[in-house]
């Protein structure tokens, strides 16, 4: 009985982690959203900054890939 | 999910029995990569693309020496068909000169050749009623003489002769 | 999440020494990088043949990304840096084989490769900088009231490099193989409608490769990045 209750929190932990993807979500959207509306207003400008765009893209992923490890980490390893 | 249950491990991640063998072979891996990249394919690329990066300037640099020969042959052409159009004109106004004058001495001479001709006309046609003149004086001065006779007159020539040409005279006059 | 053991090769236990997959799949990753560099622009045609100009777009894209983001002067880092990215581009394209192995799935592989990034260029801006080197934590334009403040974050933020680095790599190729394998259970535990979970699955093999490509420039780009911070501290 214990130890079921011990696995819901942890079944319970791992769906809360899924939350964190929306975070991840919101802030790719962002990035790419306010890219593509600098890009229009200066196309010529646009093709320079596509390193910074995945660069930025890169940093708001790896967030969201952070709660999928904790999520994995309850998972598996706790 | 339940196969992972079983294997009872958890994450083949987080095992860190395995981390040792891992960072030896990639340590491995990096280095004998780094050597081929660098050692090997990377000045191969590098050769080749400034190979290229030569061919195209030079070819660039021909072009450019060609575009100029080109321009120059034009130049020439342009000046050679100009000195052929001035000597051209100049061939065709001697010519015009030439001809001019050869029409014009031709002229003088046709010129002279008809005043000579009619004036020896002229000089004919002088003598030819100065003749007939004569024969009508001659033919009046028989007929006078001959119609006096015949009226029984001895004729005189020399009255004859005066009468006639007094009265051709004033004739003529 | 059996596709992510490290077995030993000819069987027994895995020690340092023990060739396992984890040897295979390195060495194919080698042997593909050397692919394309070598037999791939073997025929050094001014004219490029297809592989041959896949060779020098990569060459070029790389030394691109390091003259751009690093700057002039960390060209002679160049060969450094195109090791990095063969080698986290092979492995993360030849780990999408079915049945394959991904090195760059696994936190040891990618926390060694990222330390290694930070190490060196650490001491790198020690050696070609000196004590100025610190002064990448002493933000100059800040009010010099919030100086120690920043510099403090500066500080943490500069030793979580590393970490951010290596874990972005391998969760992310760690994560997308999972998913893929969470949806093949499906397939089969769906029985007639198997098409449905088959067809996701397709559809995230596409977004996974380009994962993979983008995934190793990120790792690239970021280690231009943090050698440009090495290389001139004070911007």
């Amino acid at each position: 009985m214990e130890g079921d209750i011990a696995e819901m929190g942890k079944f319970i932990g791992v769906g809360l982690t899924a939350i964190g993807m929306g975070g991840a979500a919101m802030g790719v959207g962002n990035i790419a959203g306010n890219y593509l509306s600098g890009a229009l207003r200066n196309p010529s400008a646009a093709p320079g900054q596509q390193a910074m765009l995945f660069v930025g893209i890169a940093f708001a992923e790896a967030l969201g890939i952070f709660s999928f490890l904790v999520a994995l980490l309850l998972m598996f390893a706790v | 999910m339940e196969e992972i249950e079983a294997s009872g491990t958890g994450m083949p991640q987080l095992d860190i029995t395995t981390f040792s063998n891992q960072i030896f072979w990639l340590v491995v891996t990096l280095v004998v990569l780094f050597y081929i990249m660098s050692r090997v394919a990377l000045p191969r690329v590098a050769a080749v693309l400034a190979d290229r990066r030569g061919t195209i300037t030079s070819d660039i640099a021909a072009a450019e020496d060609y575009k100029l020969r080109a321009q120059e042959a034009e130049a020439a052409y342009n000046k050679a068909l100009a000195d052929a159009r001035v000597e051209a004109q100049s061939i065709i106004d001697a010519a015009k000169a030439e001809m001019q004058e050869e029409l014009d001495q031709q002229i003088a001479k046709a010129n002279a050749e008809i005043a000579a001709k009619s004036s020896e006309s002229e000089r004919r046609i002088r003598e030819i009623r100065d003749s007939a003149m004569e024969m009508v004086t001659q033919v009046s001065k028989d007929a006078t003489g001959d119609i006096v006779e015949a009226f029984g007159v001895p004729a005189e020539a020399s009255r004859i002769d005066e009468a006639v040409s007094a009265r051709l005279k004033g004739g003529a006059a | 999440m059996d596709q992510f053991e490290v077995k030993a090769l000819f069987g027994g236990d895995v020690s340092w020494y023990t060739p396992t997959n984890v040897t295979l799949w390195m060495a194919l990753t080698v042997v593909a990088a050397s692919a394309l560099m070598i037999f791939g622009a073997r025929g050094r045609a001014i004219i490029p043949t297809r592989a041959q100009s896949a060779a020098e777009m990569t060459y070029g894209f790389v030394y691109k990304m390091v003259e751009d983001v690093a700057g002039h002067d960390a060209v002679r880092f160049f060969p450094h840096v195109f090791t990095v990215f063969m080698f986290v581009l092979f492995a993360n394209l030849l780990g999408l084989i079915p049945f394959a192995f991904t090195t760059t799935s696994h936190i040891a592989v990618t926390a060694v490769l990222a330390l290694t990034v930070f190490l060196s260029v650490t001491a790198l801006g020690f050696i070609l900088n000196g004590p100025k080197f610190l002064g990448l934590f002493w933000v100059s334009s800040a009010p010099l009231a919030l100086r120690p403040a920043l510099a403090v974050i500066e500080l943490i933020s500069y030793f979580a490099r590393p970490v951010s680095h290596s874990i972005r790599l391998a969760g992310a190729m760690m994560a997308g193989h999972a998913v893929a394998k969470v949806f093949a259970g499906f397939a089969s535990a769906l029985g007639a409608a198997f098409f449905v979970p088959v067809l996701a699955v397709t559809a995230l093999y596409a977004l996974e490769l380009l994962v993979a490509v983008i995934q190793a420039y990120v790792f690239t780009i970021l280690t231009c990045v943090y050698l440009r911070d090495a290389l001139h501290p004070s911007h």
